[in-house]
């Protein structure tokens, strides 16, 4: 019975410690956590902040969409998503991705999956605001973001 | 039909939601980005390059070749850039 994942969309930040904690306390199961978390970078000191505008009516469906597929391609024991929306300044908490196992490779692979689909698939899109006051631009997808989701549809990396 | 827009879809329509009566020859998403397309220069703005935007139909991802039969919300945006 695969995990059921906990996914939270929300404007105010995380703890990392905190949700690590309330993952792990009490529990006798889980030999491996993995934490991903990404930050807003100020592009050379360029960027004041970066805008995130998301769907709500989509967005927790979608990231909970492929939690489950990680909670079911790998022995999980606990699988968290917290993604951030709003105004976020660099050096601040936009993503978190707690992944928990008895082993530390299906820790790390599924929040390594997790995230690469949240990328690409979470209806999310980012705004830069400039320091200078000049109008941001919207941030491209990259391509690489498109590759690193496709890898794991390619049988080049093993499920254990 | 209620569509909604995000990101640089939104900006460049104007809205980011409005109510739109389809014509009856409008039945799959493809249709749907070339009728919106001569609704005016927003959205030829918005949607010049229609292979680049993203459909969602009622909350899930779908292909440009969908069928909008039995939609509630559409959503049109750009690729996404969160995480």
């Amino acid at each position: 019975m695969p995990v059921d994942p906990i996914v939270r969309i929300q404007a105010d930040d995380f703890d990392l410690a905190s949700e690590v904690s309330a993952l792990t306390t009490g529990r006798g199961d889980i030999g491996a956590v993995v934490t991903f978390s990404g930050l807003c970078r100020d592009e050379a000191g360029t960027l004041s902040a970066l805008e995130l505008e998301h769907y709500p009516g989509m967005a927790e469906a979608e990231i909970l969409r492929i939690a489950r597929q990680a909670a079911e391609r790998w022995p999980l024991t606990g699988l968290v998503a917290i993604h951030r929306h709003g105004k976020i300044r660099p050096g601040e908490n936009i993503v978190l991705v707690v992944a928990a196992s008895s082993h530390r490779q299906a820790a790390f692979e599924g929040a390594s999956f997790l995230m690469d689909f949240l990328k690409t698939r979470a209806p999310f899109w980012k705004k830069e605001h400039r320091i200078d006051g000049t109008e941001g631009q919207w941030v491209d997808a990259k391509e690489v973001d498109d590759q690193a989701a496709a890898r794991w549809e390619s049988g080049k990396i093993s499920d254990r | 039909m209620k569509l909604v827009y995000f990101a640089w879809v939104r900006e460049r329509i104007g809205v980011s939601e409005e109510d739109l009566a389809l014509p009856p020859d409008v039945a799959t998403v493809r249709d749907l980005l070339a009728w919106l397309r001569g609704r005016g220069e927003a959205y030829e703005a918005a949607l010049r390059h229609p292979d680049v935007i993203r459909v969602a139909i009622d909350r899930e991802h779908v292909d440009h070749g969908e069928r909008l039969a039995g939609a509630t919300e559409i959503a049109l945006f750009p690729p996404m850039t969160g995480g």
